[in-house]
C-alpha cells in the first residue's frame, strides 16, 4: 500500500510499504478513504519531538471502511463494512482511566509505556503515527491502517454524509470543542483564544455552542483571522500590536478575558527578545517547547479565571509565570482530547447541521502530494488552514 | 495502573542503613564541594582537586551497604478481582505469557514447576521451583530448588484496593548471586530486573484488564536506517538476543516494528 513516510526531519516521502495485519484480537483493519494532515504532524516534520524513527507511518486523523476485524471483537460492536471514523487516541476501555472517561489517559495501550514514562511520570494512551514514546502505532496517511482496540474508539458513521463533513471527528474538532469545554466557559464569558488554527477554529465555535458572549482571537495570518470572524470572533494581529497582554486589557474594559485558551503550544511564534531566546534554546536542544502563548495566556487571563491548553507540548519550558498563575488564582485545563466523549455528540450536530466541519479545508490533494503540502501548511502558504488527503486518488493508484 | 518499584537492601538495620546515609551524603555534598572549587581555580591543582572530589561524589551515590542480597519489588494495581488475580498467577502456565525473559514453564506437579528463561547472550537456563507458600487468594511464595542454576526466590500478594479499585498486585523477588559473582555485577543484574519485572507487570495488568498485550511488532513501516538499529539494540524493553550473531539481531531489529 502507499503511505506517507518519515524518513528524517523534513523528510516525508509517499512509499510502498506492506498492507497492515491483524497483530491483537481486538485489532481492525480500516481502508482510509480520507485523512489529513495535522498541526501537531509539524512538530514531528520539524524535528521537535523525540523517538520519531525513520520508516515510521504518519498520520493521525483518517477515516474509512472496516475491511477486516480480530477475533476478539465483539460483531454487534463492529464489522466488516462498517463506515468509521478512527480517533486520534487509542483507548482500551477496560482500565482505570477508560471507565472514569479519561480516554486519552488509557493505561494499556501504549506498548512503549516506560519511554513516556521516562519523560512523564506516567504515560499518556498510545497515539497513531505520533512517534515511538506513544506508542509508534503505524499512522493513518496511507491506504490501510491497523486499528487497535477497535471496539473501542472507532465511530461509526452512517452513509449520505460526505467525507469532509465527517473526517474532523478523527480529532481536530473534538480537540477544538476540548479545549473549549476545558477553559469552564460560564454564560455571558469572554473567551480569548491564541491561534487561528484549525484546532482554534473548532474551538471558537464551540465556545459559542458553550455559551460565550464574546470570543477573541490572536494570530498573525489574515486569511486565518478572517475564518475566525467568519466564526464570530473578534481578532488581534499580533505583529499589528505593542502588546497583546495589554490589547486584551483595553477590549475587555481592564479586566481580562475569563477564559483563554492556548491552542498554539510548542512551536509558538512573537517578536522580541524572549522569542529569540526560546527558538535559540530550542535549537540547542536546551528547552524542547516555545511556550509564548502560554506564558501571555496566564498574564492575560482575569484573576480567577480558566486558561485551557489544547496546544501541543512536548517537554520541558522555561519562564512560565508561575507566579501570575498562583497570585491570580488561576486554574488551569489540559490534555489530549478524551476522544470518545465526544465523538458521538458531535456527530449529532454535524448530522443535524449545527455546524459543517469541512469550511476549515484549504486543499483536498492526492497522497502523492503529501511531502509538499507537509512544508506548504507549515510555512502557511497559499493560505494553507487544513489539508485533506485522498489515498485513493487517479494520482495515488497503489502499486 | 500506579506502581512502585524499589530496592530494598537485606538485613540492613536501622542504625546501620542511617550511617549508610550520612556516608554517602557527606561523600556527595563533600565531594561536590571540592569539584566546584576546583574547577573555580582554573589551575592544575584545580583540575586535580576537581577530579578527586568529582570521584568522591561519584563513589558517594555508588556507595550501598555490604551483605546485602539484591532484591527487587514493584506494586501495580490491576483492575480485576483478588480471586481473578490469584488464579491467573498460580496456573504457572501463564507466567510466560507476560514474562518477557521466561520461554516456558512447565507444571510437575501441584508445587514444583520447571522453568526456562532465556538469560543474557541468549543462553537458556532452566531451573525447578517449588512453592513455599500459598493462600488462595492472597499470596504465594516460591523458591528455586537448592543447586539451581539460578537462586530466585519470589513472593506475590494480591490486596482488594479499595473503592473497588481492583487489586494490589505486590511481587517481590529475590537473588543470590551464585559464589564468586561480584557485588557490582549483582548490582548491575538487580538493576535489570527491576526494570524487567516492571514491565513484565504492566503486561499482566493489559492482560487481566483488556485480554491482550498492546504491541506494535509485525506492522508495516517504511524503510529502517542505521540509529534505529541502534537504538533498538540497546532498548531495554526488548528481549535479550536469542543466541543469534550480533550481526543478525541488528538486522532483525532494525527491520523489526
Amino acid at each position: 500500500m502507499k503511505a506517507v513516510c518519515y524518513m528524517g526531519v523534513e523528510d516525508m516521502r509517499v512509499l510502498n510499504v506492506p498492507d497492515p495485519k491483524i497483530l491483537n484480537p481486538r485489532d481492525a483493519i480500516v481502508k482510509i478513504t480520507s485523512t489529513c494532515i495535522c498541526g501537531s504532524d509539524l512538530h514531528l516534520y520539524d524535528g521537535f519531538i523525540p523517538t520519531m524513527e525513520q520508516g515510521d507511518i504518519m498520520g493521525h486523523e483518517f477515516m474509512g471502511e472496516v475491511v477486516e476485524v480480530g477475533p476478539g471483537i465483539n460483531r454487534d460492536k463492529l464489522k466488516v463494512g462498517d463506515r468509521v471514523v478512527v480517533p486520534f487516541t487509542i483507548a482500551c476501555g477496560n482500565c482505570f482511566f477508560c471507565k472514569r472517561q479519561l480516554w486519552s489517559c488509557c493505561n494499556n495501550s501504549n506498548p512503549n509505556y516506560w519511554m513516556a514514562e521516562e519523560m512523564m511520570g506516567f504515560s499518556p494512551s498510545g497515539l497513531f503515527g505520533y512517534t515511538h514514546m506513544m506508542g509508534g502505532y503505524a499512522g493513518g496517511q496511507a491506504q490501510y491502517a491497523r486499528v487497535p482496540f477497535a471496539d473501542v474508539g472507532p465511530l461509526k458513521v452512517p452513509d449520505g454524509i460526505p467525507d469532509e463533513k465527517l473526517v474532523f471527528l478523527t480529532d481536530i474538532f473534538p480537540t477544538g470543542y476540548f479545549g473549549a469545554v476545558n477553559a469552564d466557559i460560564e454564560e455571558g464569558d469572554t473567551v480569548a483564544i491564541w491561534g487561528c488554527g484549525p484546532v482554534a477554529q473548532f474551538a471558537i465555535r464551540s465556545c459559542f455552542m458553550l455559551g460565550a458572549e464574546r470570543v477573541i482571537a490572536i494570530d498573525r495570518f489574515d486569511y486565518r483571522l478572517r475564518m475566525a470572524e467568519q466564526g464570530g470572533a473578534e481578532t488581534i494581529n499580533y505583529e499589528e500590536v505593542d502588546d497583546v497582554v495589554q490589547t486584551l486589557k483595553e477590549m475587555t474594559g481592564n479586566i481580562g478575558p475569563d477564559r483563554c485558551i492556548d491552542a498554539v503550544g510548542m512551536e509558538a511564534h512573537d517578536h522580541g527578545l524572549v522569542y529569540m531566546m526560546d527558538r535559540a534554546k530550542q535549537m540547542a536542544r536546551i528547552e524542547t517547547d516555545r511556550p509564548i502563548a502560554l506564558r501571555q495566556a496566564i498574564q492575560a487571563c482575569r484573576k480567577g479565571g480558566t486558561v485551557s491548553v489544547p496546544g501541543v507540548y512536548a517537554g520541558f519550558d522555561d519562564k512560565i509565570p508561575m507566579g501570575a498563575f498562583m497570585n491570580k488564582a488561576l486554574a488551569m485545563k489540559t490534555g489530549q482530547t478524551h476522544m470518545m466523549r465526544f465523538m458521538k455528540p458531535l456527530l449529532d450536530k454535524v448530522e443535524s447541521g449545527e455546524i459543517d466541519p469541512s469550511f476549515v479545508i484549504s486543499h483536498r490533494v492526492p497522497i502523492d502530494k503529501a511531502p509538499q503540502m507537509y512544508k506548504v501548511f507549515r510555512d502557511k502558504q497559499d493560505n494553507c488552514t487544513k489539508v485533506v488527503l485522498d489515498p485513493w486518488a487517479d494520482g495515488a493508484k497503489a502499486a | 495502573m500506579a506502581s512502585t518499584t524499589g530496592m530494598r537492601t537485606q538485613g540492613a538495620g536501622r542504625g546501620r542503613s542511617r550511617t549508610v546515609t550520612v556516608q554517602r551524603w557527606g561523600a556527595l555534598i563533600g565531594g561536590g564541594a571540592l569539584a566546584i572549587y576546583g574547577i573555580t581555580r582554573r589551575s592544575p591543582l584545580g583540575v586535580a582537586l576537581a577530579a578527586g572530589g568529582g570521584t568522591l561524589a561519584l563513589l558517594g551515590t555508588n556507595q550501598r551497604s555490604q551483605n546485602r542480597k539484591p532484591s527487587t519489588s514493584t506494586t501495580i494495581l490491576i483492575g480485576v478481582s483478588p480471586r481473578e488475580a490469584y488464579q491467573f498467577w498460580r496456573d504457572f502456565n501463564n507466567l510466560p505469557r507476560f514474562m518477557n525473559r521466561l520461554e516456558r514453564v512447565t507444571v510437575l506437579d501441584n508445587r514444583r514447576s520447571r522453568w526456562t528463561a532465556i538469560g543474557p547472550m541468549g543462553r537458556r537456563i532452566s531451573w525447578e521451583t517449588e512453592i513455599t507458600g500459598e493462600r488462595e487468594n492472597e499470596y504465594i511464595a516460591w523458591r528455586s530448588l537448592p543447586n539451581s542454576e539460578i537462586q530466585v526466590d519470589g513472593r506475590v500478594e494480591f490486596e482488594e484496593a479499595p473503592q473497588g479499585r481492583g487489586t494490589f498486585v505486590r511481587v517481590r523477588l529475590e537473588f543470590t548471586p551464585a559464589l564468586g559473582m561480584s557485588s557490582t555485577l549483582a548490582n548491575f543484574l538487580s538493576k535489570g530486573a527491576d526494570f524487567a519485572v516492571r514491565q513484565d507487570m504492566r503486561r499482566l495488568e493489559a492482560l487481566l484488564e483488556t485480554g491482550e498485550i498492546p504491541t506494535i511488532e509485525g506492522q508495516s513501516h517504511g524503510p529502517r536506517d542505521f540509529v534505529t538499529g541502534v537504538a533498538r539494540l540497546a532498548d531495554p524493553s526488548r528481549s535479550i538476543p536469542r543466541g543469534e550473531n550480533f550481526g543478525q539481531v541488528y538486522a532483525e531489529r532494525r527491520r523489526g516494528a
